[in-house]
This record gives C-alpha cells, sequence and structure tokens, in this order.
C-alpha cells in the first residue's frame, strides 16, 4: 500500500524538492514566488488546452447531435480545427467603429477573459493542490460571475452601435436576474458543510462517502440552470442570437477579439462545469478511486462529463425568448430555491442541534429527491396554467362569444 | 504592516483607488465616471484584503461592482443623451473647494490621531465570525436592514405595476 502514492503522485516529487530545496537556501518568499508561478502556469496551460479542446469537442458533439459529421477536413477527424480558427481570427483585419469609444472598446475581450481564469484558483485538484484556499472560496466565484456581465456590457456599449447595447442590456438583465438563483443554489451545499471553503466541501464529501448532488439534487439542477443562463448558453443565449440581433454585444468586435469573446465562452463553461463537479458531485474524490488513479485526472474527467451535459443541452435545446427566460428565473427559479434553502436550513439545524447520526442524511435526500419533484411539478402547473386561455381582444363588431379550451386537468382562473 | 510586499501593495492600490476616485469627478462622460467608480469599489476590495478581511473584500467586489455599478449603469441609461455630460457643471469650483476642505480636515485629523493598534488574530475564519456577530450582539440591525430590504422591494414592485388592471398590454 506504500506504493500507491508513489504512483499516483510522482509528478508531485520534483517540485517538492524543488521547494525544499529553495525554502532552504534561498528564502521562503522566493520558494513561494516560485511555487505560484509554477501553479499559475499549470493552471493556465489547463486554461489553454481546455479552451483549444472545446471548440473541436463543441462542433463535434453538435454536429453528430444534428446528425452530420461536424469538422472533419482541417487533420485527421478534423482535430485541428481549433488551429486552423485560430489562425483565421488572427489574419482577420481588426475593425474600429470610428465613433467607438477609443480605449473603452479593446478593453472588454480582455476584462472578460480574467474572471474566466481566476475562477480556476479555487478548485482543489487534488487534496493538497489547490492554488488559492480560500475561506470564502464560494463567495469568490459568484464575485467573479458578477464582473462578466460588466465587461460584457462595457462591450455593447462602446461599440455605439444600436444592436451591440440592446444585446448588452438583454444580458445584463438575464445575468443580474440569475445570479440570485445561483447563489441560493449554491448556499445549500454551504449550509450542509458549514463552511464556504472548497476543499473543505470536498472533504465533506468524502468522509461522508456520499456526493451532495445525492442529499440535495433540486439546488444542483437550479445552479445547471442558472450557471447556463450567466453563460449566455443555450436555451438562454439571447445575448448572441444570431437571427434576431446581429451577433448582440460583439457585434464590432472582428478578428481575434471575438476570438476571445467565443473562447471565453468556452472556458467559462469549464469553469462552471468544475464548480458543479466540485460542490455537487464530489470534485477529486470517486469514492476511494482517488488513491489509485491520480484526483486531477478524476476532477477533470468530470468537468468534461459536464461540459458534455452543457454541449447536450446547448444540441437539444431551442433557444427561449427573454420573456421566458426572465419569467422562468423570477416566477420560478427564485422560489423554489428558496423554499428549499428553508427546508434544507431546517434539517441542517436538526442534524446539528439534536446530534443525530449521519445516516439520518438518506431520508433527508429522499425527502429532498420529493420535495424536488413536487416542487417542480407544481410551478411548472402554475405557470403553464394561463396558456390555455384565448387572450380576450377589444372588437369592433361583436360577434359570438370565443369560447376558451379547456384546459388540462383542473383550470385556475387568474 | 511591516512586510514590504504589504506595504508596496497598499501603495499601489491605495493609488489605484484615489486616482480613479479623482477621474470619477474630472470625466466627460457619464458613463466613463461610472467605469472608474468601479474601478475603486475594486481597488478597496484589494485594501480589504490586505488587512485579512477576505470575507469583507470579496462582499465588496461582490455587492459593489458587481449589483449597484450595473444599478448606476442602468439609472444612467434611463437619462436622455444630452443629460449624460458631466463636464459642464456649473457648481464645480464650489463642490471641489468644499472637497478639498474636507479632505484636508480628514488627513489632518488621521494623521494626528493616537490609534489604538490592535494586534488580534480572528480564529477560524471571518466568515464564520461575522456571521456569528450578526446573530449575537448585532442581531437587531441585522433585523432591521432586512425589514428594509423588504421595504425596498415592495416599493419597487409597486413602481412599476401598470396602472390599470385591465388594460390589454
Amino acid at each position: 500500500m506504500s506504493l500507491l502514492p508513489v504512483l499516483t503522485s510522482w509528478y508531485a516529487y520534483p517540485f517538492e524538492e524543488l521547494y525544499g530545496w529553495l525554502d532552504d537556501n534561498v528564502g521562503t518568499e522566493v520558494a513561494y514566488v516560485v511555487a505560484a508561478v509554477i501553479g499559475a502556469v499549470g493552471i493556465l496551460t489547463f486554461v489553454g488546452l481546455g479552451a483549444l479542446a472545446n471548440v473541436w469537442l463543441e462542433r463535434k458533439i453538435i454536429g453528430r447531435m444534428q446528425v452530420r459529421r461536424g469538422p472533419n477536413r482541417v487533420g485527421p477527424g478534423g482535430l485541428l480545427q481549433p488551429v486552423a480558427d485560430a489562425i483565421k481570427l488572427i489574419q482577420k483585419e481588426v475593425l474600429q467603429p470610428r465613433a467607438a469609444d477609443g480605449g473603452l472598446f479593446n478593453l472588454p475581450p480582455i476584462i472578460v477573459f480574467i474572471p474566466a481564469m481566476l475562477t480556476f484558483a479555487v478548485f482543489a485538484w487534488a487534496p493538497d493542490m489547490v492554488y488559492a484556499d480560500l475561506d470564502v472560496g464560494v463567495l469568490y466565484l459568484l464575485a467573479l460571475s458578477s464582473i462578466t456581465s460588466l465587461a460584457i456590457f462595457i462591450a455593447g456599449w462602446s461599440s455605439n452601435n444600436k444592436y451591440a447595447l440592446l444585446g448588452a442590456m438583454r444580458v445584463i438583465a438575464m445575468a443580474i436576474a440569475y445570479e440570485i438563483p445561483l447563489v441560493l443554489s449554491l448556499l445549500a451545499p454551504v449550509l450542509l458543510v458549514g463552511s464556504m471553503n472548497i476543499p473543505e466541501i470536498i472533504n465533506w464529501q468524502r468522509e461522508h462517502h456520499t456526493w451532495i448532488a445525492f442529499i440535495l439534487p433540486l439546488p444542483m439542477l437550479i445552479y445547471a440552470f442558472a450557471a447556463t443562463a450567466e453563460l449566455n448558453r443555450t436555451p438562454a443565449d439571447i445575448a448572441e442570437a444570431e437571427s434576431e440581433i446581429v451577433a448582440g454585444f460583439h457585434t464590432e468586435y472582428s478578428g481575434m477579439k471575438f476570438g476571445l469573446f467565443y473562447a471565453v465562452e468556452l472556458v467559462n463553461a469549464l469553469a462552471v462545469s468544475g464548480i458543479m463537479a466540485s460542490l455537487f458531485f464530489g470534485g477529486y474524490s470517486l469514492f476511494g478511486l482517488d488513491r489509485w488513479v491520480p484526483p486531477w485526472a478524476i476532477l477533470i474527467g468530470k468537468i468534461y462529463i459536464f461540459y458534455f451535459g452543457l454541449i447536450w443541452l446547448r444540441g437539444t435545446l431551442p433557444r427561449l425568448r427573454i420573456d421566458q427566460l426572465m419569467g422562468f428565473a423570477w416566477k420560478m427559479l427564485i422560489p423554489m430555491a428558496l423554499i428549499n434553502i428553508a427546508v434544507v436550513a431546517i434539517q441542517v439545524l436538526l442534524w446539528r442541534e439534536l446530534e443525530l447520526t449521519n445516516w439520518v442524511l438518506v431520508p433527508y435526500a429522499i425527502i429532498n429527491l420529493v420535495l424536488a419533484v413536487v416542487l417542480i411539478r407544481q410551478f411548472y402547473r402554475m405557470l403553464t396554467a394561463g396558456f390555455y386561455r384565448l387572450p380576450t381582444r377589444v372588437r369592433l363588431v361583436p360577434e359570438v362569444s370565443v369560447p376558451s379550451l379547456p384546459a388540462p386537468g383542473s383550470a385556475t382562473q387568474p | 504592516m511591516d512586510d514590504l510586499a504589504v506595504v508596496i501593495a497598499f501603495y499601489v492600490l491605495a493609488g489605484i483607488t484615489l486616482l480613479s476616485a479623482l477621474m470619477v469627478s474630472i470625466v466627460r462622460d457619464l458613463i466613463h465616471a461610472v467605469l472608474f467608480l468601479i474601478l475603486s469599489f475594486i481597488g478597496v476590495a484589494g485594501l480589504y484584503i490586505t488587512l485579512s478581511a477576505d470575507f469583507v473584500a470579496v462582499a465588496q467586489v461582490l455587492i459593489y461592482a458587481g449589483a449597484i455599478s450595473v444599478l448606476m449603469l442602468f439609472a444612467i441609461l434611463l437619462t436622455p443623451r444630452s443629460a449624460r455630460d458631466n463636464s459642464r457643471v456649473s457648481y464645480a469650483a464650489p463642490i471641489s473647494a468644499i472637497a478639498g476642505l474636507l479632505g484636508a480636515v480628514i488627513i489632518f485629523v488621521g494623521l494626528n490621531t493616537e490609534w489604538a493598534e490592535v494586534d488580534r488574530e480572528i480564529d477560524g475564519s471571518t466568515a464564520r465570525a461575522i456571521g456569528n456577530a450578526l446573530l449575537d450582539p448585532y442581531v437587531l440591525p441585522f433585523e432591521i436592514a432586512s425589514v428594509l430590504l423588504a421595504i425596498a422591494m415592495i416599493g419597487a414592485i409597486i413602481l412599476v405595476r401598470p396602472n390599470d388592471e385591465e388594460g390589454d398590454l
């Protein structure tokens, strides 16, 4: 059994040697700086390679879902397609409208990439492999998502283009609307674990031999959809609806600036998948498998499974209208999240104060699952009941009264 | 606060904050002013981090730079374009005199006060300490703040309600 740590963490030994040598000979500060630089380079390598791989993955998988092959010309199986995309974007002419805000126009592609990169700093890739062990890790992730919407607004505003501004306003309205269910759904695991520290949440899942998604299914679903809306992905990509507002907030951006927006969208998708994997699905732990397999490989595998789920949503669902999206957020997700928080808080209080055994999590899981099914069903019926009534208009010519269709089941009179 | 890195970080962050706060009042376009205000918010968050107040720093970014600045941007975008000129303000001279006077008074008082430096460590996380403080000694301001937020939300809903109930949209 003592061979296993060597097998799974052989890559860590040279770095530990380097840190020890620097710590003894040169100084602790220099060792810290070198460790920080190496860690940052590692994370940024993953982000960069992930952006490249995601371009290919997304186009290939969506192609397959749409019963076509996807890119297959550039390289074997289209694997060099991201490289071709990057070269194409780099060699394009950089256009800037004359009336656009000069310095402000070039800023958003940079600003929008910063939160995407910073999200990966708080992930726990292995039991002792966290870049920034923040005590407020979950809140830090929420703060970063609120900066992204600001950058998109600056992009839409500085383009001096009505369609871009319209896209930017839509994005901001949707972003601040979906931030509330995002926060509330991420509050549920924090309540359960009692800490906002992400390695601690993963440790909790390891100690209790369960995933938080089994105990709290409704926050997981709410987070999945709220994060999709925050990412501006289909079904919530009203910001870049190509058929409606040209290209939304990045209409005026050409060449690599648009490339940066596109890359940020993919990197953000990876980040959201990472958050879901860490908080709801155990992070680097897989019921003890992380002693045999390098834990960061497990985390990356989970991230790509959830990224496949996001691509699946994109390939399957049609785009929702802006009023449908806002109605969904305010009328359905927020009440469901609030009710869920109340229930989870009561459960955690009973569990902690009465010092109940850990097996009480099983009935909690069943209660939460029943609650999720009941809430989703009831809110769905409440929100769609009104659509079976024909609209009444003022008629210039009197005619016979138009009968309204009988609603399925019980019709509620609003 | 004796560490060289902390001192450098403090001066850089303070410089960013003060410079962007100055640019808020100088720059011509109102949207640019709001963007510089956002930069000063983020600078203040950085200053909170130098004081090891991690929860307050992240909450500052989340609330100020994330929500309040969006509110200000929406408010500005709903005003007509002619009212967005930040420069031609007739009372610029008296206001800048008063602001300079206020700044001088605050700096003078700040430099001449005997600050009691407390070297107390918070055991555990600051978020937990703030949470305990909000529920034990400061529970009344906490509840009053939540009632205030509920009143604000109800007021906002009443303000945007359509006037006649049976009018077609």
